[in-house]
């Protein structure tokens, strides 16, 4: 370990940290869930099965109607695995995020701050859960479903949007669990509000795009861009247009939004813990 | 001091407790309206394309959303509340120290649950609805007797969601780790008590069935009272026969798990 203060390491020394701290952290908390065997397989099940709730309910829906917004199942569940699956990924790596209002409450944040090791990483990666793979998985099996079942006109380029879309998808998430964090740093007990964006904004885009009204569309198109996680680029793969009149290369745009989320993430993040003052506790 | 007035003060101080947290019952309201909006416009575009889809009309559907997206905390549907520190102090042992109290272990919980229900009604259900009742045309009744019939429906709720979580609170004593327990049953509740989905919209055998599990009493029956979709009298009834059954079947497990603890010398 480099014991030099945080304040003199550029920033690629921070990251490098950052990442090798958050290994072994997790690392840990994978080790010490893996004591207890049968537990984990239950809650990774449990995880799994709460999550398959929502398709369940999807499939009672479709039960009863053929199309729900002019959508079919098929093109439902292409949405809702694209999102399953990118809010799951963010999910894993950083579903611990919510914890940090307790923290600060508590006061237990402080001894965090006093290690040598950037505090994101340590707060990310504490309790670590590797049972949250049930919900990927979940997502996986759906996804996989449509891409089955539906009749897609594939291009290498459509092909190359669904790993990006995946990707992207997670960092925007993962922008959101971050950005959830540094508002708890202000609002010590709202961690509830954070789930509204992380778990809302993927209920949200579980479901066509065409049942919102106009101005949550475009809410959540400029304003927090979850749109970018699945509707913009999936439509493009349905060759469907977007609601709202927008360019067909904003379906490309993924990338660079996760990007630009994430750097204002991290802005937020340093801007919270410079505000941190001690419960004293 | 009588038990009446004992366990009032009991729920009193369960109220308090939950009264305590201001941020976070805002913050709560918040999520009951963002997720209440999403749900909202999910049911527009299904009742859209089936109109009297389960024998709602549209106004019915969204008066669902609202009330329901009210009730969640007050019926407890995820767990939480006593459920997570009555698992904590069986684990510890903690228990043994209840025990000695000159109180019932299951009414002392109830009284308790019943002050965090109240709370919950009024810090998260009312503001959630009203936001609803602004935004979209709702079915409310104007009769304030239907309020009534409404609230002792939320009520025999409250207490049959309390009797499936002392259950699941006890298994503690014989799993010791509480967690996976809790987790299933709070699956099983999303799901059977018409949370995700209104019960009467379930196709067939399956909306029999989940309609006669213990669950459909926490919110679908409560919101049928109120949409004036099901006879009070006959709600209360299978309400009732629940709560009492459920109560009965956890004082005995209740004093199987006591006796345990004697055995094991606490």
């Amino acid at each position: 370990m480099d014991f030099r203060p945080f304040e003199r390491q550029g920033g690629y020394e921070r990251l490098r940290d950052g990442l090798r701290a958050y290994r072994l952290i997790s690392a840990m908390w994978v080790r010490s869930t893996m004591a207890y065997r049968a537990s984990f397989a239950m809650t990774a099940f449990g995880n799994f099965a709460a999550t398959a709730l929502d398709f369940a309910a999807i499939l009672l829906m479709f039960s009863r109607v053929d199309r729900l917004g002019g959508y079919s199942l098929p093109e439902v569940a292409l949405l809702y695995g694209v999102s399953g699956v990118a809010f799951g990924f963010a999910d894993l790596a950083l579903g611990s995020m919510d914890r940090l209002g307790r923290r600060v409450r508590d006061g237990t944040l402080d001894t965090l701050l006093v290690r040598p090791v950037p505090v994101l990483a340590q707060v990310a990666a504490d309790r670590f859960a590797l049972r949250r793979l049930g919900r990927i998985t979940q997502g996986l099996l759906v996804l996989g479903y449509a891409l089955a079942v539906l009749d897609i006109h594939w291009t290498p380029l459509k092909v190359l949007m669904m790993p990006m879309m995946l990707l992207s998808g997670a960092g925007i998430f993962s922008a959101v669990f971050v950005a959830g964090g540094a508002f708890q740093f202000v609002a010590q007990d709202a961690s509830e509000v954070q789930n509204s964006f992380t778990y809302g904004g993927n209920t949200l885009l579980q479901y066509p795009p065409t049942i919102f009204a106009k101005d949550m569309l475009r809410g959540v198109t400029f304003v927090l861009p979850l749109a970018f996680v699945n509707w913009l680029p999936a439509l493009y793969v349905l060759g469907r247009p977007y609601p709202l009149d927008l360019p067909v290369w904003v379906a490309f745009a993924p990338p660079l939004v996760a990007a630009l989320c994430c750097a204002l993430a991290g802005i937020a993040w340093r801007a919270g813990l410079r505000a941190y003052r001690s419960t004293g506790s | 001091m009588g038990t009446a007035r004992l366990y009032a003060a009991v729920a009193g101080s369960g109220f308090r407790r939950y009264a305590t947290y201001r941020i976070a019952t805002a913050a709560g309201v918040f999520t009951n309206t963002v997720f209440g909006l999403i749900l909202a416009y999910l049911f527009m575009a299904l009742w859209d394309s089936k109109p009297h889809l389960g024998g709602y009309d549209q106004a019915q559907a969204l008066t669902y959303v609202w009330v329901s997206q009210g009730l969640l905390m007050v019926v407890a549907m995820m767990g939480g509340g006593f459920e997570d520190e009555l698992i904590e102090r069986i684990r510890t042992g903690d228990i043994a120290i209840d025990l000695y109290r000159p109180a019932d272990l299951q009414m002392w919980w109830l009284a308790q649950d019943m002050g965090r229900a109240l709370f919950h009604l009024l810090g998260r259900g009312v503001v959630p609805l009203l936001f609803g009742a602004l935004v979209f045309d709702l079915a409310l009744p104007s009769d304030p007797l239907t309020w009534l019939a409404f609230l002792v429906a939320v009520a025999l709720g409250v207490v049959v969601g309390f009797a499936i979580r002392f259950l699941v609170a006890l298994s503690a004593f014989w799993l010791l780790d509480g967690a996976g327990v809790a987790q299933l049953t709070s699956i099983a509740g999303i799901f059977c008590s018409g949370m995700l989905l209104p019960l009467n919209v379930f196709p067939g055998a399956l909306g029999e069935v989940v309609r006669a599990l213990p669950w459909s009493s926490l919110i679908q029956a409560p919101v049928d009272v109120l949409l004036g979709t099901a006879d009070p009298m006959g709600t209360y009834a299978v309400q009732a026969a629940w709560a009492v059954g459920l109560l009965a079947v956890g004082r005995l497990v209740q004093s199987v798990a006591t006796r345990r603890v004697v055995v094991q010398g606490g």
